[in-house]
């Protein structure tokens, strides 16, 4: 009886476990894509129209801090197409031999200054991420804003007083949604993201630093020819109107 | 006498299938752990433990862990014995809310407290507005966070103990002339020890490994709000060394408190 119970659940576990694997498909092929958590919305929307050009792809997103990524990756996460960040995240995954060809820059950002909406604090500029009585949040050192943020900041000779170092820009966003900030240094395409809950404040002229994004296809891929079709797709005439509408530069 | 022991051993041979599959069940367990051990660059262990960040942040996770055992002592033991032993209109629903930090993503209940106890949260405005208490991103935001998914556990346990335990020994202290509270502190209270030990072993441990919560009500900065879990998660993005050797420090205290506690208090039998 026992056995028979066992042998029940094992065959309702192997029968589920065998269907998850086959969620992706339906009979089409799946490109797994890693990408930086600043590409969520813009991937978002790349996924949808890729899928729509191509309706027997799948496409499934993991997005996460780039560093994160890199890690999963080295760890031999099944993923098929990569998208940092920065130039050194993707830097370290091609030294360990995880790539499959050469990454190409696809897209470039700018920081600005985002504060809830109304900017209640009166932000005006750099100088106010200096300000002790006021909550300041940015990305942690070692994640691309993060250290992005820190250039900016000691070029323009601000010392700021972070009351968090965020794991990743999205989590330092809703924080200022919520207004439990009262500035952050984000992505200038996070601004228009969040949409009515967050107001931008802009970089005095010079004052900014451009971010480069790099997209390659990985070794580990399960689906090179998939991959090779996003790319390509993320790169044509119809990915860099996405990403412009999106608010990024093209490189 | 002895053809007794004989008899019991043909008894007690376990079915190989129940074998085969807790064998199974345990390497579940045991196999991260060989792979966190195989990863650690024992050389390298004192110098990456001295470094400020792993000492500020093991202070930090000693400290609010133990605080938030305290408060859900404090509060956690009435809720259950609310719940075990008075009844009242709505007293399912509100074990379950109870008992729903367990199964949320802790992420979830971080952006939960965030909007309840936040500067412009429903209690966190007035809190901020009057006395000027800001919990976010602040030691006592870690401690809320960590309370927060603890204390059900302690709630389960002590609850659990509470109905276990035989009415008569109260009933009879209290046709002895003891007051309700001199019963609750001399009878009570002493009978269910075992389940409050429990109870405080589990709300300990899962406040000391607690990361979704922490990192999405209280934020994340060295030597303020960041705790063991939060400074292993931000070292894997930079240095996984250093990540690896915080893990291993993790699994080390919290094995030790968890088989001295178990050993003191916590003998099923």
């Amino acid at each position: 009886m026992l056995v028979r119970i066992l042998a029940g659940a094992c065959a309702v576990t192997l029968a589920l476990v065998g269907c998850a694997g086959r969620v992706g498909g339906e009979g089409g092929e799946r490109v797994i894509v890693f990408a930086a958590a600043s590409l969520t919305d813009v991937f978002g929307d790349i996924q949808v129209a890729f899928q729509a050009a191509h309706p027997d792809v799948d496409v499934e997103l993991n997005l996460a801090g780039s560093g994160a990524l890199r890690e999963q990756i080295l760890e031999g996460a099944p993923a098929d197409v990569f998208a940092s960040a920065n130039r050194a995240t993707m830097d370290e995954v091609m030294l360990a031999g995880e790539t499959a060809g050469p990454a190409a820059v696809f897209a470039r950002n700018e920081l600005a200054i985002a504060v809830p909406a109304g900017n209640p604090a009166g932000v005006t500029g750099l100088a106010a991420l200096g300000r002790p009585e006021l909550l300041i949040g940015l990305c942690a050192a070692g994640v691309p804003c993060g250290d992005l943020a820190r250039t900016v900041l000691a070029e323009a000779g601000v010392t700021a007083v972070a009351d968090t170092d965020e794991p990743d820009v999205r989590a330092l966003l809703t924080k200022i949604e919520a207004g439990e900030l009262d500035a952050a240094l984000v992505y200038t395409t996070d601004v228009i993201a969040a949409g009515e809950a967050v107001d931008g404040v802009a970089l005095a002229a010079g004052a900014n630093v451009t971010a480069d994004y790099l997209i390659a296809p990985l070794a580990g891929a399960a689906n090179p020819v998939g991959a090779a079709r996003f790319i390509a797709y993320v790169r044509s005439a119809e990915g860099r109107r996405i990403l412009t509408d999106n608010g990024f530069l093209l490189p | 006498m002895s053809h007794l022991p004989k008899r019991r051993r043909i008894e007690r041979r376990p079915p190989l299938v129940l074998v085969v599959l807790a064998a199974l069940g345990a390497v579940f367990f045991v196999a991260p752990l060989a792979g966190l051990i195989a990863r650690t660059p024992w050389r390298r262990v004192p110098e990456l433990l001295a470094n400020d960040v792993a000492t500020d942040a093991l202070g930090l996770s000693i400290a609010t862990s133990i605080a938030a055992t305290a408060v859900s002592a404090v509060l956690g033991v009435p809720l259950a014995w609310l719940l075990a032993r008075i009844d009242f209109p709505g007293k399912a629903l509100l074990r379950a809310v109870v008992t729903l930090p367990l199964f949320l993503p802790p992420v979830v209940g971080g952006a939960a407290l965030l909007f309840a106890l936040g500067r412009r949260g429903l209690i966190g405005e007035a809190l901020y507005e009057g006395p000027g208490l800001l919990l976010p991103f602040s030691v006592w935001g870690v401690v809320v966070a960590n309370t927060f998914v603890a204390m059900p556990l302690l709630v389960l346990a002590v609850e659990a103990g509470l109905r276990n335990l035989d009415p008569r020994f109260e009933g009879a202290a209290a046709t002895l002339g003891a007051r309700r509270l001199t019963v609750l502190r001399r009878v009570t209270l002493p009978l269910v020890a075992p389940s409050l030990g429990a109870g405080l072993a589990l709300a300990w441990a899962r406040a000391f490994g607690e990361f979704g919560a922490t990192v999405a009500f209280a934020g994340n900065l060295q030597g303020r709000t960041q705790t063991l879990p939060l400074a292993v998660f931000m070292a894997l993005e930079t240095d996984r060394d250093t990540a690896v050797v915080l893990s291993m420090l993790m699994v080390a205290v919290s094995l030790a408190v968890l088989v001295v506690m178990r050993g003191r208090w916590w003998r099923w039998r």
